[in-house]
């Protein structure tokens, strides 16, 4: 069905005396390839096309979908969604009002992010990868490589009884590569890998043929690299590990929906109240936290969230104080707290949640070296490899894969295994020095982990590299 | 439910596609369905539910020794006409896939296509309907503070190819996964789940679930880190085996130098005689085959008092590095493993402890140094402080850090004679199907980090 007949099949299914019901069609096309040792791994295609209803009646939501996107399927799935909502009335957990679901304008539906055909073909894909394991194999040491990429077009329909419709499409990239070392019984890993809202022209030769040449040197060096060492020194993380760390010790403990406890079953809580907003000290001074969906190619950036509220850039953390949360307008109103337009479901068959989407650590004025040059004792760490924290969002431990020691201002040796832990509240005031602009770096993934029932989400994180005092470094086993 | 999702109907599409294949061609396709209903409640009430039906069909050409595969949304409902239009949707993607294939260098691991015989089998089970439902799990629990989810409803794997495969499995199950809080967030949490629904036996699990939690309304003890004696609840040695299929027991992790048993394999480090680990399909949590129609062993052992019998082998890591496959998934992870009970009785537990941590579950797990088979992770839920042999207040959170090598190895005491089982409750994508079985265990010198 075109879009036009499914308006008209919404119109006839939709009945009277409903507060407000919505239509998502969500079609994916996607090209997923992966390599090992040159040779193809893993080719795939996707072709999803699922239709979500929801349903807001007396302050309780409900939801059905199916990839029975037939009118009948339609009708069914409105019929089930109201079915559900009339059972769920008498145990109502909020009584949701109507302006959690504002209209919204029609837009121009030949609205669509840029290089949205995609013509390339799996085997354009391959090639670039394989020839990125041609040039990791080819660095003395090298003992396995890989290298995975994937292009994810999605288009949402989305129509409202309240009179709003929208049409929009993105295009997800998704890459990495992967070269293991080995020197003697020691195996090192390095990877490099990212997502962003781009298309099928970022899969270059050329910068696969260069940072798998790096990705390859660095895991051998890895090899020949003395363990981290074990004791508490000053730490540069990074922009491919501050994503993580921005994540997990400021994304989550901010989601509304956390703090008001409808994660406790799974994900966890917050140490952060209510009564923190507006108050509370996160970190030092030059902690400057803003939620962006404008960034052009970060991976959560969008104009309107996935209820149809229109999204834009706001501080979360201000010179280091917490000021909103990360909440939907459903989360606002429960919780009388200012929040921003995260409310997203990671597709068709899930209802909308409180997600983080892009959250960025803005610029602060330091250059690198000068940075370095601050430091007697400490150490420079890159590349996420471990993650854990506490369902608080307070202790955390994270693993990197490569780091290099930083001795009387000036970095030396390199280092193996390199791990560090802290509590989220005294790790951010520990936050000496944020790095500037030419430092900053877009990162994101496509897999963010939440939800009953589960919900994997692509976010974004842009960051500058920054200096942390006095952190618990060690290494490996 | 409404079934939406037939048999007949999966082979006679099947079959009608087989019909488009040219020369040299096979085709295997998969088939995961299910029609859920899941129920959101927070403060034993009502968050979000939700209906899905989902039918993820994937059809995997091999084609002049290059292979690619296609997923398409999949659901065969009453309207007329509709099994044409499937069909054609899915000859379309044949074709498309036919394409891309094309576009692909041969593949020098390529995995034949093969019959691997006729499975089928259908669990069946009763469910509350969806007026009593929410009516079940909340009208007797207003007073307390119930937070999770119901899912229920019905899954099916399915599996066809070319060369004459045919297999099916269909089950109907449903799981309340919850946990109580106190007013001072204290929590426990429990698990009810089955193929038949019963009222009562549901009440016991909440009545179980909030004495447990009365336990816990004494203040928090700080435990500073150090290294106890530990006794770990059947939910918590769960977790733990849930990271033996990220990067453990894979053949693929193994070959490629990645795997936290590789030093269990290469003989430099050994596991407890008392450690013994298997695949157990006998559980009926999920069927045998494999998205290939690959069928493993009923039972297959891994690490059998503590020595390695096997990694989980997929046909392509065969294919890769002149293997025997076992009937592993391509992501070579656990679908219905069982760890086996030791001499430890329930009773005991406490006694054996004496003095250190009783831990119901823990969090958020990873590995530290996967190669050096370190996992951190935290600690969460119901857990104690016990001194001589008798339980004192529960603890805040803290953190572990400590080697497989050590907690399965040298410093495991033992294992409990009762075993728990797990259904599986992963949900990303699609309801996952499957689950473990095993018990609980005590260990000394567990490390604990911050």
């Amino acid at each position: 069905m075109n879009h036009e007949q499914i308006k008209k099949v919404f119109k006839e299914v939709c009945p009277s005396g409903i507060d407000f019901i919505s239509l998502k069609l969500i079609k994916t096309k996607a090209k997923l390839c992966s390599v090992k040792n040159s040779f193809p791994h893993s080719n795939k295609l996707v072709m999803d096309e699922g239709v979500q209803i929801e349903v807001l009646h007396k302050g309780q939501f409900s939801y059905a979908a199916t990839h029975d996107v037939s009118p009948q399927g339609i009708k069914a799935a409105v019929n089930k969604a109201i079915f559900l909502n009339e059972h769920s009335l008498k145990w109502n957990l909020y009584p949701f009002s109507l302006k959690t679901r504002p209209s919204f304008e029609l837009r121009n539906k030949k609205t669509s992010s840029k290089d949205l055909k995609t013509k390339t073909t799996l085997g354009e894909i391959n090639d670039v990868l394989s020839l990125a394991c041609d040039v990791m194999k080819k660095e003395s040491g090298i003992i396995h490589c890989e290298g995975h990429g994937s292009l994810r077009n999605i288009e949402t329909y989305y129509l409202t009884t309240n009179g709003s419709e929208d049409l929009n499409s993105k295009n997800l990239l998704d890459f990495s590569l992967k070269a293991i070392a080995k020197n003697d019984n020691d195996i090192q890993t390095r990877t490099w890998g990212n997502t962003l809202q781009l298309g099928p022209s970022f899969f270059q030769k050329d910068l696969f043929k260069k940072e798998a040449f790096r990705v390859a040197r660095e895991a051998v060096e890895l090899t020949h690299a003395p363990e981290c060492p074990t004791e508490t020194m000053d730490l540069i993380i990074l922009p491919d590990q501050m994503i993580l760390q921005i994540h997990e010790s400021i994304g989550h403990p901010l989601e509304l929906d956390r703090i008001l406890g409808d994660e406790r079953n799974y994900a966890g809580l917050s140490f952060i109240k209510k009564e923190n907003f507006g108050e509370y000290q996160y970190g030092s001074p030059k902690l400057n936290i803003t939620f962006d969906p404008t960034v052009e190619t970060e991976a959560a950036s969008y104009s309107l969230d996935d209820t149809g509220v229109k999204a834009s850039k706001e501080f979360i953390i201000k010179e280091g104080k917490l000021l909103r949360g990360l909440g939907s307008l459903e989360s606002q109103e429960r919780t009388n707290l200012k929040g921003v337009a995260c409310s997203r479901m990671s597709s068709w068959n899930r209802p909308p949640i409180d997600r983080m989407a892009n959250l960025n650590l803005e610029p602060g004025v330091a250059t690198f070296d000068s940075m370095v040059s601050q430091v007697k004792r400490g150490i420079v760490m890159a590349t996420n490899k471990s993650w854990s924290i506490d369902d608080y969002r307070n202790k955390f431990q994270f693993g990197c894969e490569y780091a290099q020691l930083i001795e009387d201002g000036r970095t030396t040796k390199i280092v193996k295994n390199p791990n560090y832990r802290g509590i989220t509240t005294p790790f951010w005031h520990n936050l000496k020095e944020v790095g500037d602009a030419k430092s900053r770096e877009i990162f994101g993934t496509a897999y963010c982990g939440k939800g009953e029932p589960n919900q994997a989400i692509e976010v974004g994180h842009a960051s500058p590299a920054c200096l942390f005092e006095n952190i618990e470094v060690f290494g490996g086993a | 439910m409404e079934n939406y999702f037939k048999k007949e109907t999966f082979y006679n599409i099947g079959q009608d596609l087989f019909k488009n294949l040219e020369k040299d061609e096979d085709l295997t396709i998969a088939l995961s369905g299910e029609e859920t209903n899941y129920v959101r409640f927070n403060g034993a009430k009502v968050r979000q539910s939700l209906n899905v039906i989902q039918g993820d069909f994937i059809m995997t050409l091999n084609s002049k020794n290059k292979t690619a595969s296609l997923r398409v949304g999949f659901a065969d409902c009453k309207e007329e006409g509709q099994y044409e239009r499937n069909l054609n949707r899915l000859k379309d993607g044949l074709k498309e896939l036919r394409v891309e294939t094309s576009t692909l260098p041969e593949d020098p691991y390529l995995v034949p296509t093969e019959n691997h015989g006729h499975y089928e089998k259908e669990h069946v089970g009763s469910l509350p309907s969806t007026n009593k439902l929410m009516e079940n799990i909340l009208g007797a629990n207003q007073e307390i503070d119930l937070v999770g989810v119901y899912s229920g409803g019905r899954l099916l794997r399915a599996n066809l190819n070319s060369k004459g495969q045919k297999q099916w499995f269909s089950t109907i199950n449903f799981l309340v996964d919850f946990s109580l809080y106190d007013k001072n967030h204290n929590a426990v949490k429990e698990q009810y789940g089955g193929a038949n629904w019963n009222q009562e036996a549901f009440s016991q699990q909440i009545k179980l679930a909030k004495k447990q939690l009365e336990l816990m309304a004494k203040p928090k003890i700080k435990v500073p880190r150090g290294h106890y004696k530990t006794y770990f609840g059947p939910a918590a040695v769960h977790e733990i085996l849930g990271m033996m299929s990220w990067g453990a027991v894979s053949g693929s992790s193994w070959k490629k130098g990645e795997s936290a048993l590789g030093q269990l394999a290469d003989g430099t480090k050994k596991l407890s005689p008392k450690f013994s680990l298997q695949e157990n399909f006998e559980l009926g949590l999920c069927p045998p085959f494999n998205e290939r129609g690959e069928i493993s062993k009923e039972k297959l052992s891994i690490i059998s008092n503590g020595n390695l019998e096997t990694f989980l082998i997929s046909s392509k890591t065969a294919q890769e590095y002149n293997l025997e496959d076992n009937g592993a998934s391509q992501y070579e992870g656990l679908r219905s493993p069982s760890i086996l009970p030791g001499d430890l009785k329930e009773e005991d537990i406490l006694k054996s402890i004496g003095t250190g941590l009783y831990l119901s579950n823990l969090h958020y797990l990873n590995w530290s140094d996967q190669r050096g088979g370190r996992m951190t992770g935290m600690t969460r839920f119901a857990c104690f402080w016990v001194e001589n042999g008798e339980l004192v207040a529960p603890i805040e959170d803290l953190r572990f850090d400590e080697s497989l090598y050590k907690f399965f190895g040298e410093n495991l005491i033992d294992l409990t004679q009762f075993t728990e089982t797990f259904p599986e409750t992963g949900s990303y994508q699609n309801k996952g199907i499957g689950g473990s079985k095993v018990p609980g265990m005590i260990v000394k010198d567990f490390a604990f980090t911050l």
